[in-house]
């Protein structure tokens, strides 16, 4: 049995999570950002934490962007079998994004030609969109926005296949410190390990979605993140690259099977602001 | 928390000598006019600059912040104002600071070149905390566009500020706030 889900109801729902990604801090990492503001030792830091928890409460309360960079939206749709869509997926994202972005002071980040650079498409599009088939009968959408200070962070690498956790850990530490604090740390840091050049990177992007205090489900994997976690925290680049403790607040790992002669591995970042939104219809 | 009475309060525009007394780690409350440029901006600057013409504002005493805003809501003189990654600016900085521009706001660490330059120029580059937009926001007391309108949120605004939260970040004296960077030699730290 098919179930119908309208062109409306997919593009009022990806409105309504693009204001909710911009306007709110998920609660996982508000709650990451209060534990950091408890841990973080060094007085720079801590007044920086104090900024960006109090960044927070004045988007809330005042219905302003967390962040004057609204980003480029990701749309991550989970799309259940049964259901029968009234039109064009991507289209119906792009209405979505397009009214959020038009009536509700979020700044339009999005240039047509990234060579020319001489035109902004006015209303945010496109989304970058990325479809799942699932079983069931309902469409999942995660929004992510992404400003380009923490996306510029991101790379990718073909390694050989002979390298090991060790140097992954000494890659991505080496990555954290030349960066700084441009990605505006302390943040989310996702990997991704195999696949090819591109899931790799995409692997490392839907790293940044899970829940911050959810490792990974596999012991090995799960070690290898607080390894990271440690000697990311360890190269004392800190809160916005001042020094300090706490540069992530947590690290995720996902992998998938490769190819026998590569070994891809990826790195994407998230700000402080790690912001996403989930809805269901 | 860092106290509010170690913070210097500046008033801008100002003379260079105000900007060349800061030193790297200090807070500082701004006030006054600064006006917001980011990438498109500067290349307009530029291109201004090559054909031998004026920029569309006079620079001379200015501080610019890196900043590209959210449209103002209803009853806000401005929406999110945080500042953007002053890298990408730093092949533009010394054509800025010899306009006479004698501060500039972003956030992030820049190239060694850009430290060298704010050194020549005894300029400084202060820092606010990125991500903080609707923060900053509260200290914007009002603000128009000024110049290159067609660019929207890249467009140059003069900003009124009312003690905008800073750290200085590099200082005439080749000193850096930045986790991982030593001073530049040529700073000559307490010395010239």
């Amino acid at each position: 049995m098919m179930r119908h889900v309208s062109q409306e109801a997919i593009s009022e729902l990806v409105r309504r999570l693009c204001l909710e990604a911009n306007l709110r801090l998920p609660p996982d990492v508000k709650a990451a950002l209060q534990r950091a503001w408890q841990t973080e030792s060094f007085s720079t830091a801590r007044w920086v934490l104090e900024q960006i928890l109090r960044n927070a409460e004045i988007a809330d309360r005042q219905g302003l962007p967390l962040c004057q960079d609204t980003g480029l939206v990701f749309c991550f749709v989970r799309l259940g079998r049964d259901v029968k869509l009234g039109g064009d997926l991507e289209s119906a994202i792009n209405e979505g994004v397009r009214a959020a972005y038009t009536s509700c002071a979020l700044r339009a980040s999005v240039l047509a030609d990234p060579l020319r650079r001489d035109s902004n498409t006015g209303d945010n599009t496109p989304a970058i969109t990325y479809v799942q088939i699932t079983e069931g009968d309902t469409i999942e959408i995660t929004v992510a926005v992404k400003g380009g200070g923490s996306e510029n962070a991101g790379a990718v690498w073909m390694l050989t296949p002979a390298t090991g956790p060790d140097e992954i850990i000494r890659m991505v530490a080496e990555r954290v410190r030349e960066q700084g604090g441009r990605w505006c740390p302390p943040g989310v840091i996702g990997v991704g390990v195999g696949g090819s050049m591109d899931r790799a990177a995409l692997l490392a992007k839907v790293a940044l979605l899970r829940p911050l205090d959810k490792p990974h489900g596999e012991p090995a994997w799960a070690n290898l993140e607080q390894r990271l976690l440690e000697s990311i925290n360890a190269t004392g680049v800190g809160p916005m690259g001042l020094g300090g403790t706490v540069t992530a607040l947590g690290v995720h790992v996902e992998y998938q099977p490769c190819h026998m002669a590569s070994m891809p591995v990826a790195v994407a970042f998230d700000c402080h602001a790690a912001r996403h939104a989930t809805g269901v219809l | 928390m860092m106290p509010a009475d170690a913070a210097l309060q500046i008033e801008v525009p100002c003379p260079r000598e105000t900007i060349a007394a800061l030193r790297a780690g200090q807070q500082v409350l701004l006030s006054g006019r600064v006006y917001t440029a980011r990438d498109a901006a500067h290349a307009r600057l530029l291109q201004a600059a090559k054909a031998g013409k004026e920029p569309p504002v006079p620079l001379e005493g200015e501080v610019i912040y890196y900043c590209g805003p959210t449209p103002a809501p209803p009853g806000h003189p401005i929406g999110s104002c945080g500042p953007t990654s002053a890298a990408r600016m730093d092949p533009y900085l010394e054509l800025t600071l010899s306009l006479g521009v004698v501060a500039t706001i972003g956030k992030g660490n820049r190239s060694v070149q850009a430290r060298r330059t704010i050194v020549q120029y005894k300029s400084a580059y202060l820092v606010a905390v990125g991500g903080t937009g609707a923060l900053l926001a509260q200290r914007v007391t009002a603000a128009r566009v000024v110049a290159y309108e067609d660019l929207g949120p890249e467009a140059i605004y003069e900003l009124t500020l009312d003690r905008m939260p800073l750290l200085v970040a590099y200082d005439a004296a080749g000193g850096t706030i930045f986790a991982g960077e030593e001073p530049l030699q040529e700073g000559g730290q307490g010395g010239g």
